[in-house]
C-alpha cells in the first residue's frame, strides 16, 4: 500500500468516527435533557457501553481469547472481591483482577 | 461533603484521576495498537494520528486488521465507523451532564470530539463530585491527560520500546474491560443499570447472529428495554 493511501485510510476514519461525534452533538442542541428522548438515548448508550465490556470479557478477540472462560470470570469475581474489600478503590480492584489472571494463566499453562 | 469548586483543585483532581489508572490502563492497550499498527505497514506519525483523531480503539482496530486483510478503503472505513457508532449516543448523554449551557457549537465539537469510554466513564462518576461550572474543566484536564498517554503508548509500541512477558501482557490487556466493570458497577438509576443488564444478556446473541452491527443492536434493543421497564415499574410505583 502506498504512503498516501494508508494517510487517507487513517483520516478517513478519524473523519468516520467524527461524524458520529458531530451527530451526537446536532441531537443534544436540539433535545431536552429531561426529556424522555434524551432518556432513552442515554439507556441506549449504557447498554452499548456494558455489551461491550461484556464481550470485552466473555467473548474477547484480543489475546484474552486464549485464556480459558473460567479463569477469565474467576479474575472478575476477585476484582469484584477485592473493589468492595478497600471499600470500592478502582486500583484494588483492577490490580487483583488481572495479577490473579496472570498468575493463573502462569499455572495453568 | 463539599464540592470541590476550585479551578486548581479541579486540575489537580483531573490529573491525579487519569494517573491512578486510566492513563496507565490506556497507555498499554494503545501500545497494543501501535505494534499492530506497524505489523501491518503503517507509519510511526500514521499510528500516532490514528489515535489522536479516531480516538475510539474498536475502530482503530477495525482499521488495522482491515488493512491487514487487504480490503478496500471503504470497507476499512465503513467498519471503522460502524465500531465507533457507539459515540452517538455518548456524546448525547455526555453533554448535559456537563451542565454547560452556553457553549458554542465549535466548543461542542471539540469537547465531542475529545471523549472517549475512559472519560465518559470516569466523568460521570466524578462529577457530581465537581461543582458544575468546573466540571467542563475536570473533563478536557481528564481527556487531555488521558490522550497523551494513550499517543504515547501508540508510539511507544509502535517502536517495540517495551518487550513484556506474554503473561503480564494478558494481564495488562485484562486491565481495561475490568476498569470499565468495576466504574460502571456503582452508576446509579434504575434504567441504566436495566439497560446495562440486558446489554450484557443480548450481546453474545447479536455478536452471533451479526457481528459486524452487535453492539448497535445490544444498545438499541437493551437501551430501549431498560428505558420501558424502568418507565413500567415507576408508574407501578406511582400508584
Amino acid at each position: 500500500m502506498t504512503t498516501e493511501w494508508l494517510w487517507i485510510a487513517v483520516i478517513a476514519c478519524g473523519a468516520a468516527t467524527f461524524a458520529w461525534r458531530a451527530l451526537g452533538v446536532f441531537v443534544v442542541r436540539r433535545i431536552d435533557p429531561r426529556g424522555p428522548f434524551f432518556q432513552w438515548v442515554t439507556c441506549v448508550s449504557y447498554a452499548m457501553v456494558a455489551g461491550l465490556i461484556f464481550r470485552m470479557l466473555v467473548l474477547p478477540e484480543s489475546e484474552l481469547a486464549s485464556v480459558p472462560l473460567a479463569v477469565r470470570v474467576g479474575a472478575v469475581v476477585i476484582a469484584f472481591a477485592a473493589y468492595f474489600a478497600f471499600s470500592r478503590r478502582l486500583v484494588a480492584g483492577v490490580l487483583a483482577g488481572s495479577l490473579s489472571l496472570s498468575t493463573m494463566v502462569h499455572w495453568f499453562s | 461533603m463539599a464540592l470541590i469548586g476550585d479551578s486548581n483543585q479541579v486540575v489537580r483532581k483531573a490529573i491525579a484521576d487519569s494517573l491512578s489508572l486510566p492513563a496507565f490502563i490506556l497507555f498499554f492497550t494503545m501500545m497494543g495498537f501501535g505494534s499492530l499498527m506497524q505489523n501491518t505497514g503503517y507509519h510511526a506519525e500514521m499510528a500516532a494520528v490514528a489515535t489522536l483523531l479516531i480516538w475510539g480503539l474498536p475502530g482503530q482496530l477495525a482499521m488495522v486488521e482491515l488493512t491487514a486483510t487487504g480490503q478496500g478503503l471503504i470497507a476499512i472505513v465503513f467498519a471503522c465507523s460502524l465500531a465507533n457508532a457507539r459515540f452517538m449516543p455518548m456524546v448525547v448523554s455526555f453533554v448535559p451532564a456537563m451542565q454547560r449551557a452556553s457553549a458554542s457549537l465549535p466548543r461542542q465539537l471539540l469537547d465531542a470530539q475529545m471523549l472517549s469510554i475512559n472519560s465518559w466513564a470516569m466523568c460521570l462518576r466524578e462529577f457530581p463530585k465537581v461543582e458544575p461550572e468546573y466540571r467542563h474543566l475536570y473533563y478536557m484536564t481528564f481527556a487531555s491527560s488521558i490522550l497523551l498517554a494513550a499517543v504515547i503508548g501508540t508510539l511507544f509500541g509502535f517502536y517495540g520500546a517495551v518487550i513484556l512477558p506474554a503473561v503480564v501482557v494478558l494481564g495488562l490487556i485484562f486491565t481495561s474491560p475490568l476498569f470499565f466493570a468495576l466504574v460502571l458497577s456503582a452508576t446509579p438509576g434504575s434504567a441504566e443499570r436495566l439497560s446495562m443488564l440486558s446489554g450484557c444478556a443480548i450481546v453474545p446473541l447479536a455478536h452471533h447472529f451479526f457481528p459486524a452491527v452487535d453492539l448497535l443492536i445490544t444498545g438499541l434493543v437493551g437501551g430501549s428495554f431498560g428505558f420501558l421497564a424502568a418507565r413500567f415499574w415507576q408508574r407501578g410505583d406511582d400508584d
